[in-house]
Order: structure tokens, then C-alpha cells, then sequence
């Protein structure tokens, strides 16, 4: 028995009324049937990207835009579908085993925090933006922290720069490894899935040595890094490098050269370089198209221009070239860590201006001045000058940018982060359709979105 | 002009992104801070603008968003835009010559809606989904403008610098009696 208005209602489970069903329904955000779906949105559904201005690409008959909706099916896959790397809701149209239309309803994991870091300070401001991409979250303070650094127009010191250039390679090294994990995952090799969170651990207890916690660091911030490296991190570094490098060799027996991983992957879920720079799709998934464009390299930030490293590109950009880019860029990643270690700097870790740098806590004790000033920073936070700036890094996703628009307070006016799993996930449609129900859990692995950053 | 390719034959032709840069800032104003160029075209110029960006060169959308500047008015704008409460700004990528263009549009309130960027660059479609959803621009001839982030039924536009975080209530949909 149900209450409806009041009344008690027998019902039977497959018995669902209306109002039931809109419990759950995001309206014309879902995937509609085709007879209520203008024929260009038909079209982006069904992977049609590439749209010269005078339109003929939209020609019918490359696109089965015709097909009636008695012929085929849309179901739902996700929210909560063990493949989909947390809440993304995918609507598939299929035709038998073969998906013809895609479309992601995104926003179940939205927690407004655009919005939120309106009402943050400059100073408090990583730790909100940390928390949107969770397996890479220095890259989203390094992206924050650089776009603030460029409006207050302060230079951050060598070392802290250093510092920087390693924690965000080793996150890249720990993001990559989780992906590696879950793509085994989802690929059916349990085994893999253990060992890239073996080696991830490494990496996580690296962090929490050096910035306390495992995740959600707030460990650089606008002005430097939160702290020195710990004492004998040189140590940890080379026994974590030559750890993890030596296992990406048993990830090469255990699945590069395996035939069925290879079938899985090989030739499924094909993406051109021109579809990848329609859709803004940046990140390895650009770069297994052939396009060589990696923000390290051309357009340097932080150290990246004194560290000798490849960038890695693909010919099919095919699943199999994302797999093989991103086991490459963990030996890239380790090869410009052994680097680092060489060239770090000594001196200061955040920069000596007391306009946005907080006193020593020794001097706390026995100075006046210096109590009111640590006070000012952390419940004032800094001014920082009028204006607007753009600042973009590559995260192991993609371009992560950061769009701040300054009015001259304490608080940024606007903050916008360029999320690029939110971007990359457009992809999907195009990397779907024909394919089968069963290489679409490969391909949304591929694209590695993590959805606190693409809800944010 | 027909036969050009969607990218193909735009890339690495500096000469002629050079020039139509350079006719660029002749009819709208360039300025701002940082590195990057930053273009400010009225919002009838814009689509046409943001096309000849991309033949001359831009490849990429990289990032689209809106800022609503209604307690800010007073901002550093070139002589000769007039503020208005919306902007819309589109960051432009540009692979071969490795730099990036800022477009910055004055939207007004009263009619908050400018051409979509869909049929130039498809991967603005999500992007100009989370501007609508989150400050209310509305773009003409996207395909699908629906929320993105936000449940459909969702009142108002949480970015918006009038929607007041804390004050209004989380609306859920077992949300008893009025908003």
C-alpha cells in the first residue's frame, strides 16, 4: 500500500505511474526518443561532429538519422554503474548489441563550488577548487594558485617552483596508475586493478609524508607550498621511481602483449585529430589522435622548461593508444622526477612577500606585529589587484584552467574552473556509436572522467 | 572559402592569421592583462568574429563561461563598451601558433541571449549548456539547451550574483510548502 494525496493506493511494483517515474526523470535533459528530437541535436547524438559552415555535412544518409523508434531501445546505464567512475548516467539508444546514440546526464555529483569559491578567500580558495578533480587534486591548486599568482603578479621562489614541478609530476604518476587500475578493471583483469592500486599507495604515502593528508592536499597555494619537503625525501623519491618504473614492465606482460586485452582495445573506439579539436578534447585523449599538444611542452609552466621529457602521441587513437600513451607517461613522469631530484634548489619553499605570505610561527610567540598579521591573513585573506586572468596546466586529463575575475577584494569575483573531463566527456557519443554495449564500459574508461570535476 | 577544411588547411598559415588578427583589432578593442589577447566585439559581431578566428587559425574552444558583473560594474573596459550585466567569455586555443585569444561580450540583462558558437566549435555545446544553466544565458541555435548541472525543474541561476548563497532554501523535490 502507497499514500498518494492522502490515499492509500494498492500498488504493484510493475505497476509505475507516472509520478513515480518522474521522481528520478531529469526531463529534457535525458535521451529522448527521436520523434521529439530535432534532427541536429540527433545528429551530436549520434557522434556527428564535424560541421562545415555551409552545412552539408548534415546530409541524412551518412547518419542514420531516419530510423524509427519502434526499432530501437534507450536504456539507461548508470548513475550508479560500477564502470561509470562514480555518478555518470549514461543513456544509451541501442539496436540490438549496437549503441547508435549516446547521451551523458551529468550534475548528480554538483555541489556548486564555483559558488563556493566566491565566498572563500584567495587563502582558502585551494582548499575548495582541491576537491574537484580527486585524483589529481595538486593540479587543480596548482592552476589556482597560478592564476592568482598572475593577478597579485608575484614571483614564487625557485625551490618552491621545484617542489611544485615534482608533487604535480607524482600526482600524475598516482592518477595515471588509478586509471590503469580501473581500466583493468573494466577490461576484466582483476589483477590489474590490485596492482595499480598497490603502486598508487606508494605514491599516497608519499603525499601524506610531505602535506599530511593523502588526498585533498591544500599543499600548494597561492604564494609557494604549504611546506618544506620532509628530510629525506630524496630517499623516498628514488626508492618510489625505481619501484614503480620497474612494474609498468609487469603491466606490459600482464596486458600490452595479451591477446585478449589487445582485442578489447585494438581498433575500439576510434577518434580523427579533426573530431578530437572540434570537441576541445585535450589530454591524452588528444594526443592519442597524433596531435602533439601537451601544455608542458608548448606552452611551459613551472620548471617543465628545463626538464628534458617526450610527449607522447598515438596513430589510431583507438582505446589501445590512450592505454599505451598513459603507461608512457608514467615512465615520462618518473623519468622528469629523476630529474628533478638532481636540479632541486635549495632556499625558500613560498615567497617572502608579507603581503600574502603568513609570519613564521616562531615569530608568532614573541611578536606583536607578527600574531595581528598571521590573523589578517587567514580571517582577511590578501587583496588581490582588479582584473582578470586566465592560467591553463595539463593535468593528467587534460587542460585544467582557471578563470579568475578579480574586483580588488579578498574574495575572487568569479572563479571558473575549465574542468577537462567536463569538456572530454562530449567525446562520448562519437566514441560509442556502432561500437557494442560491451566496449562502451571500455571507452568511458578511456576517456577518464572523474566526476568531481566534471559536476564541480 | 567552400573547399576549406574544418581545420586542415587553416593550420600553420601565420601570414594570414597575422592579417585577419591584425583587421581585428581595428574594428573591435584589444587590451587586458596577462599574456593573452583579449577582444571585446559587440554581440553582433561576435559569431562572425569568433568564425574568423577560427579560419585564421584558433582551433580550439578551449574554455566558454559567463560572469555576471552586477556588483562589480565599474570594471576596466577599452573606450567605447558600454558595461552591461552579463559577459560572456570565450577562451580560443590556437594548436599551430601557440597562443590563446580571449573574446569578451557584453550581454544585458534585459535580453541575456547571443549567438551559440555550436556550428563553429561542437565542443562549446556543453559549455554554453553550463553557462545557461548556471547564469542564464540563453544561446540562440544550440541544439539542446537544457540545465546541465542542475535538476530540470530548478529555479533560477545559482551563479548569479543576486541568487544569494545561504539565503534560499535547497530546493528538493519533497520540499514542503513555498520557496
Amino acid at each position: 500500500m502507497t499514500t498518494i494525496d492522502d490515499q492509500e493506493v494498492p500498488m504493484r511494483v510493475i505497476e509505475r505511474p507516472a509520478w513515480s517515474a518522474k521522481e528520478t526523470s531529469e526531463g529534457p535533459q535525458e535521451l529522448l526518443e527521436r520523434s521529439g528530437t530535432p534532427d541536429e541535436e540527433i545528429l551530436r547524438e549520434a557522434g556527428g561532429v564535424l560541421r562545415l559552415p555551409d552545412g552539408h555535412v548534415l546530409d541524412a544518409g551518412q547518419i542514420d538519422v531516419e530510423r524509427s523508434d519502434d526499432e530501437t531501445m534507450i536504456i539507461n546505464m548508470g548513475p550508479q554503474h560500477p564502470s561509470t567512475h562514480g555518478v555518470l548516467r549514461l543513456m544509451l539508444e541501442l539496436d540490438g548489441e549496437t549503441v547508435l546514440r549516446t547521451k551523458s546526464v551529468i550534475g548528480y555529483l554538483h555541489t556548486g563550488m564555483e559558488k563556493t569559491g566566491e565566498e572563500l578567500t584567495y587563502v582558502q580558495g585551494a582548499t575548495n577548487v582541491t576537491r574537484m578533480d580527486y585524483l589529481s587534486p595538486l593540479h587543480n591548486e596548482a592552476v589556482f594558485s597560478l592564476a592568482t599568482e598572475a593577478l597579485l603578479g608575484v614571483e614564487i621562489p625557485d625551490r618552491a617552483t621545484w617542489i611544485r614541478t615534482l608533487m604535480l609530476e607524482l600526482n600524475r604518476v598516482s592518477s595515471h596508475l588509478m586509471w590503469m587500475a580501473t581500466n583493468g578493471m573494466d577490461l576484466g583483469s582483476t589483477s590489474m586493478m590490485i596492482f595499480g592500486f598497490r603502486e598508487r599507495e606508494m605514491v599516497m604515502s608519499f603525499f601524506e609524508k610531505t602535506t599530511g593528508l593523502r588526498m585533498n592536499n591544500n599543499y600548494i597555494r597561492p604564494g609557494g607550498v604549504a611546506a618544506d619537503l620532509p628530510d629525506g625525501w630524496e630517499d623516498d623519491i628514488d626508492i618510489l621511481c625505481e619501484t614503480i618504473l620497474e612494474r609498468t614492465f609487469e603491466y606490459d606482460q600482464l596486458l600490452t602483449g595479451q591477446p585478449i586485452f589487445r582485442e578489447r582495445t585494438e581498433g575500439v573506439g576510434g577518434l580523427l585529430a579533426e573530431e578530437a579539436l572540434a570537441l576541445s578534447v585535450t589530454g591524452p585523449l588528444l594526443r592519442s589522435t597524433g596531435v602533439p599538444w601537451d601544455l608542458r611542452r608548448t606552452m611551459p609552466y613551472l620548471a617543465y622548461d628545463q626538464l628534458d621529457f617526450d610527449v607522447l602521441v598515438g596513430t589510431y587513437g583507438d582505446n589501445f593508444d590512450r592505454y599505451a600513451i598513459r603507461l608512457g607517461e608514467i615512465r615520462e613522469s618518473i623519468r622528469m622526477i629523476r630529474q628533478i631530484l638532481e636540479k632541486m634548489p635549495t632556499g625558500d619553499y613560498r615567497v617572502q612577500d608579507p603581503k600574502v605570505t603568513p609570519p613564521p610561527r616562531g615569530r608568532i610567540d614573541s611578536s606583536m606585529e607578527a600574531l595581528i598579521h598571521h590573523f589578517k591573513i587567514f580571517t582577511e585573506g590578501f587583496k588581490v589587484p582588479e582584473g582578470e586572468v586566465y592560467a591553463a596546466i595539463e593535468s593528467p586529463r587534460g587542460e585544467i584552467g582557471c578563470y579568475i575575475v578579480s574586483d580588488g577584494s579578498s574574495k575572487p569575483y568569479r572563479m571558473h574552473i575549465r574542468g577537462p573531463s567536463f569538456v572530454n566527456l562530449q567525446v562520448l557519443p562519437l566514441l560509442l556509436r556502432g561500437g557494442l554495449m560491451s566496449d562502451a564500459v571500455a571507452c568511458i574508461s578511456s576517456v577518464d572522467p572523474v566526476m568531481g570535476e566534471v559536476d564541480r | 572559402m567552400g573547399s576549406r577544411d574544418a581545420n586542415g588547411n587553416s593550420i600553420g598559415d601565420s601570414s594570414v592569421s597575422d592579417l585577419a588578427l591584425g583587421e581585428l583589432n581595428d574594428v573591435s578593442h584589444a587590451g587586458g592583462v596577462g599574456v593573452d589577447q583579449v577582444l571585446f566585439p559587440t554581440r553582433e559581431a561576435y559569431h562572425g568574429l569568433v568564425l574568423r578566428l577560427k579560419e585564421s587559425g584558433f582551433e580550439m574552444c578551449a574554455d566558454l563561461c559567463a560572469v555576471d558583473f552586477l556588483t562589480h560594474p565599474g570594471r576596466a573596459l577599452p573606450d567605447g563598451i558600454r558595461p552591461e550585466r552579463f559577459e560572456v567569455v570565450v577562451n580560443l586555443l590556437s594548436l599551430s601558433q601557440k597562443r590563446r585569444v580571449r573574446v569578451r561580450v557584453q550581454v544585458p540583462e534585459s535580453d541575456a541571449s547571443i549567438a551559440s558558437l555550436f556550428d563553429v566549435y561542437p565542443g562549446s555545446e556543453a559549455m554554453e549548456r553550463e553557462a545557461y544553466d548556471l547564469i542564464g544565458i540563453r544561446f540562440s541555435n544550440h541544439p539542446d539547451l537544457t540545465r546541465i548541472l542542475m535538476p530540470e525543474e530548478w529555479e533560477g541561476h545559482p551563479l548569479r550574483k543576486d541568487y544569494g548563497s545561504g539565503r534560499v532554501p535547497v530546493q528538493f523535490k519533497e520540499t514542503p510548502g513555498p520557496r
